[in-house]
């Protein structure tokens, strides 16, 4: 299943994962958005944001609970919350943030 | 609840790279530490390599998942036992691994050390002091 962005072919997997992740843009991110059906907000963004920085500093993407407390650190409880999180990525945060992110299906996702 | 925490140590004895048991180990500490189990790590032999700071392997072709290991504080676990003699046997010291802390939320999110050097000795007390060990 790959994605159109701007005239190019971004190659992904199976799931909807892009298979080389210096490939990701902002631009693709809302084409990944759009095929996931969500409609992406200023805290869509905060959550994609946040996957990108711990990818970068970890070299891995978070389990979802791991998402859910880290971010309940970083910007608070009233988005840091199971509720929350699945409102705004109702196919689980980690799974959908994570494509959406450009980066690889987590690890400890079960 | 309690009587079903159990003490899992992964013993890691093989060199980051060349073979993949050390990735492989990581990675299912990431996906066990889901089960909220006692979790520990131990580094010996050529597994002490494993922490070692600066890790460049852009030359192998091959990820460098070092910086993964700070993260193991984000998943519970925050106990990684290296052994001494193992280091002193490889011309090592602390000096040589890198930092890795967790976060204790229950004393104001401060920083605490994750790595513990361990006598050759004490690190068999700490493997018989387990439930279940796992072998990398």
């Amino acid at each position: 299943m790959d994605y159109e962005v701007n005239g190019a072919t971004i190659a992904a997997d199976e799931e909807g994962y892009i298979t080389d992740l210096t490939q990701w843009s902002s631009d693709l991110a809302g084409v990944i958005a759009t095929a996931e059906e969500i409609n992406m907000t200023e805290e869509h963004w905060a959550v994609v944001n946040f996957l990108r920085e711990y990818y970068e500093e970890y070299q891995i993407a978070p389990a979802v609970r791991v998402l859910i407390k880290s971010i309940k650190k970083s910007m608070g409880k009233e988005v840091g919350n199971n509720k929350y999180m699945y409102e705004l990525f109702p196919y689980g945060p980690a799974k959908q943030a994570c494509k959406i992110a450009g980066l690889p299906k987590p690890t400890g996702c079960i | 609840m309690e009587d079903d925490v159990k003490k899992f140590l992964y013993v890691n004895r093989k060199a980051p790279y060349g073979t993949i048991y050390a990735l492989e180990s990581l990675e299912v500490v990431l996906i066990g530490a889901a089960f909220d189990q006692d979790v520990s790590l131990a580094f010996l032999d050529d597994g002490v390599f494993q922490l070692t700071k600066s890790q460049d392997t852009a030359d192998i072709g091959v990820k460098n998942f070092s910086p993964t290991f700070r993260a193991l504080g984000d998943y519970e676990v925050t106990k990684l036992y290296v052994e001494k003699e193992s280091l002193e046997e490889r011309g090592l010291t602390a000096d040589d691994l890198q930092e890795i802390v967790w976060e204790d939320e229950d004393d104001d999110y401060e920083e605490k050390p994750s790595i513990r050097i361990v006598s050759r000795a004490e690190m068999a007390d700490v493997m018989a002091d387990q439930d279940v060990i796992l072998s990398f």
